[in-house]
């Protein structure tokens, strides 16, 4: 009886699974028949001509989502390793529910903030400094007129990822015998020798699966990034200028389609985005498999 | 006669030594910061989040009804209301299925078919909400020639939330003592009485916690509902089959109607509501392990 039920259950999951695969793809169709594989490297996005391609939503998700990752794991490791091994357990336990909490702010709330209060901030101060220090780097052209920009999206998102990357990594760091680091201290390692010599190389694999995670998570943020991002469907080599994401062109404009076709093409860019998405998530599982600790990712 | 070290310097490091506690030093200090910044962002966003929403809050702002989409005052009471309801609904549907995968999972499956469920559900974990959100629009509205709907909202959501709570419940049950349930499999217990009696009472506070969790993101979810139930009415609708107001669709509203007043109260309530339950959900987890002496 309760075998039954429970195979039941899992058979409604695999149902929604599989029926979702099947009618994204389903509803594409029109625009994959006439566009092909094309669709992903062609650069103009005019519904109404009848003109789709995604090369630009590709562009700025993949830079927004490797931009942010950039930033997410710097900053999520190195909190991951103080939770871990540099502040008493009463600290971390005050510091490490804070983190996990930045987490669980609604990303309509993120996007308000990133609207009124970072965006302008970020248009006003960071990028000019950033342009003045960094200007030789093609990146990091001069600023736009506004502060949506594909820069805006990544640092909105780096703080998304990062409470993501900082709880896992924490926990894999936690699975580190305490016999290997003590060895390394024993022969006089300093905090950081032992955490380079014995500590990273280790968990390297646990690292790699937390990171493509965050980035799995990063490229299907929609409603956040689409408050910043700035809605232009041109590919910016200069990442203060406004750009899109798959994700976030789909919030924008699913609900009012020019036509049946660019319905159909923003159902394309969701099988693209769920390419991705499967992509990454297969990726870290089967990293983290291979890995010896990687905290049960 | 022995030669001693100089007492003035013995013990201050030099050359080597120096630079690998410089090193040392600008790691700590650098994830010090690291940790810092993060703080720090939360802070930040629930500084200006206070400072902008709370002088919009009065009793009125709570409980009236929604402003009409040309702008203007109105409150957030409908969309409260619809969102607590919806988040209870996705609840009953999520839970017993979450709770019923992890038991296939951990106690019916051979490891093999266990890690194949297991890989799908953490497939499920890593769609992008707004897939979701458009999968269901396409099944339950373009394919039916339907309108928007609270249950449709619900289904989504629950796609979004299912994962969440199986994964918490799996791990949870794998963390059930195995002495509990051989001592019970020695006294020769059905393996269904043993799950209720004893591996469920066991993993329910954790299981409890990540529902808790899983509401309150439920609850802030604005993707999965955008193209499901939006296109509310102002006033409190109870009713699944017809669309409901829900808090993150009502302030993604006020944010293209241009009415940040609004938008920053409602944003404020939602922060509240969303924060205060993983507070209470972490304490309350703590206080359960401390009781179980874990």
């Amino acid at each position: 009886m309760l075998f039954g039920l429970a195979i039941g259950a899992v058979i409604v999951a695999l149902v929604v699974m599989v029926s979702l695969l099947y009618q994204i793809v389903h509803s594409a169709s029109p625009a994959i028949d006439r566009y092909g594989v094309g669709f992903a490297f062609h650069k103009t996005w005019q519904p109404v001509e009848y003109k789709l391609g995604a090369w630009s939503l590709i562009y700025g998700t993949l830079m927004t989502s490797v931009l942010s990752l950039i930033g997410a794991t710097i900053l999520g490791v190195a909190i991951g390793l103080l939770l871990a091994y540099m502040v008493p357990k009463r600290v971390s336990a005050v510091i490490g529910p804070l983190v996990e909490m930045l987490a669980a702010v609604p990303s309509i709330v993120i996007g308000l903030l990133g609207i009124i209060v970072i965006a302008p901030f970020v248009v006003k101060h960071v990028e000019p400094a950033l342009h003045s220090v960094l200007g030789f780097i093609p990146l990091f052209g001069p600023p736009g007129l506004v502060g949506n920009s594909v820069f805006t999206a990544s640092l909105v998102l780096t703080f998304m990822v990062l409470p993501i990357i900082a709880a896992l990594t924490r926990d894999i760091f936690l699975t580190v015998p305490s016999e290997l680091r003590d060895g390394a201290a024993a022969l006089g390692a300093t905090r950081w020798e032992v955490i380079r010599g014995v500590v990273l190389p280790t968990t390297t694999g646990g690292i790699a699966s937390a990171c493509v995670l965050g980035f799995g998570r990063a490229l299907g943020e929609a409603i956040a990034v689409a408050q910043v991002v700035g809605a232009t469907t041109v590919a910016h080599f200069n990442i203060f200028l406004q750009g899109y994401t798959l994700a976030s062109i789909i919030a924008n404009q699913f609900t009012s389609p020019a036509n049946n076709l660019h319905l159909a093409a923003l159902y394309y860019c969701a099988v693209i985005l769920l390419l991705f998405s499967l992509a990454s998530n297969l990726l870290a599982q089967y990293i983290a498999r291979r890995s010896r600790y990687s905290a049960g990712l | 006669m022995a030669t001693y070290p100089d007492p003035e310097h013995a013990l201050t490091p030099s050359g080597n030594l120096r630079r690998r506690l410089a090193y040392n030093a600008l790691f700590e200090g650098g994830a010090g910061f690291a940790a810092f910044l993060a703080v720090g962002v939360l802070l930040l966003v629930a500084i200006s989040i206070a400072a902008h929403g709370l002088p919009v809050i009065n009793l009125h702002f709570l409980t009236g009804s929604l402003p009409p989409p040309s702008g203007g005052v109105g409150g957030i009471g409908p969309a409260l209301i619809g969102t607590l309801e919806m988040v209870a609904f996705v609840i009953a549907i999520t839970l017993p299925l979450a709770v019923l995968i992890a038991l296939f999972v951990t106690q019916f499956a051979s490891p093999r078919v266990g890690n194949a469920v297991r890989m799908v559900v953490d497939v499920m974990n890593g769609l992008p909400t707004i897939v979701v959100g458009v999968f269901i629009f396409a099944v339950l509205i373009a394919a039916t020639h339907g309108g928007f709907a609270g249950w449709k909202g619900i289904v989504a959501l629950s796609i979004v939330i299912l994962p969440l709570i199986t994964r918490a419940t799996i791990e949870a049950i794998s963390r059930v003592p195995e002495l509990l349930t051989e001592a019970a499999d020695a006294l020769g217990v059905a393996r269904w009485r043993t799950v209720i009696g004893v591996i469920l009472p066991t993993a329910s506070p954790s299981i409890l916690t990540a529902t808790i969790l899983a509401g309150a993101r439920a609850a802030g979810e604005t993707a999965p509902v955008l193209f499901t139930d939006s296109g509310f009415g102002q006033t409190t609708q109870l009713n699944p089959l017809h669309a409901m107001p829900n808090m993150p669709l009502e302030i993604y509203y006020l944010i293209t109607t241009l009415n940040f007043q609004e938008a920053w109260g409602a944003a404020f309530v939602l922060l509240v509501l969303i924060l205060a339950t993983n507070l209470l959900a972490r304490t309350f987890l703590r206080r359960a392990q401390r009781k179980r002496g874990l």
